[in-house]
């Protein structure tokens, strides 16, 4: 009778479980999840920060977690999101030029997005031993 | 039993069809300036390990280091207030959560910022 009835028997297109999983898709919803992430992180940096504002007590509490195991590894994860993050975001403005959509070539772009965000967090952390 | 009305007419005046260009402009420009933003906070935060306490201080103070470093805070939270916001309209369909979450984000992007704000000023100009 009504249209709607009609429309809602319709098939759906294939989805998301349907598909076999390309690297692609692993990017898409990375770069969601590093967003994510980095919006909690925005709580380290606050931390830190309250804690250079206050006292060299508050710093050195501060330090010590962050410079601990898990702080450490923390940091770490911090960094190669912000890069995947960063290296995804340019990758999305590539895309907004309308360059670079092909399926083989996002595909390619997808790997180099991951393997720049790998490289660029260890070039970090090697530059941050050298530092200490 | 039978709905009248057309999936259309459902979902006109629901989601925005004026600013959505806006938000998307805003998103690209933020990201743009913290390209090199984000590039010049790691280079700061590595040249500061194992700093002391009053080192660190005397960094963060330096105009130079201060100004960048401020809109790197303040212009990741805008992008993050942004890119939440569409992670909340993309998942979330109860549109009273919906809201609530959106406000929420709103709050703590504020709140986050504005410790962060009062801390560099602190370093800068306090005591």
């Amino acid at each position: 009778m009504s249209r709607t009835t009609v429309a809602s028997q319709r098939p759906l297109s294939p989805h998301l479980t349907i598909y076999r999983w390309p690297i692609t898709m692993t990017l898409s919803i990375a770069h969601r999840i590093t967003g994510g992430a980095l919006y909690v992180g925005t709580l380290l940096v606050a931390w830190w920060l309250v804690a250079a504002a206050t006292s060299p007590d508050w710093f050195a509490t501060a330090n010590a977690v962050m410079g601990s195991i898990i702080g450490k590894l923390v940091l770490l994860g911090y960094t190669w999101a912000m890069f995947l993050h960063a290296v995804g975001g340019v990758r999305h403005m590539l895309w907004d030029t309308g360059v670079a959509m092909e399926k083989q070539v996002s595909r390619q772009t997808a790997w180099a997005s991951l393997i720049a965000s790998v490289v660029l967090t260890a070039l970090t952390w090697i530059a941050l031993y050298l530092v200490l | 039993m039978a709905d009248m009305r057309t999936p259309l007419s459902k979902v006109r005046g629901l989601g925005s069809t004026k600013s959505g260009t806006s938000h998307f402009w805003a998103v690209r420009v933020s990201s743009a300036a913290l390209l090199p933003l984000s590039l010049f906070v790691i280079g700061l935060v590595v040249s500061l390990a194992g700093s002391s306490f009053v080192e660190v201080r005397a960094t963060l103070g330096q105009p130079l280091v201060w100004v960048p470093l401020m809109l790197f805070i303040l212009i990741s939270l805008e992008h993050m207030r942004l890119g939440m916001q569409e992670v909340v309209a993309d998942y979330i369909h109860n549109e009273l959560l919906k809201v609530t979450l959106m406000m929420l984000n709103s709050f703590f992007v504020v709140l986050v910022g504005g410790i962060c704000a009062f801390s560099l000023l602190k370093i800068a100009f306090g005591a």
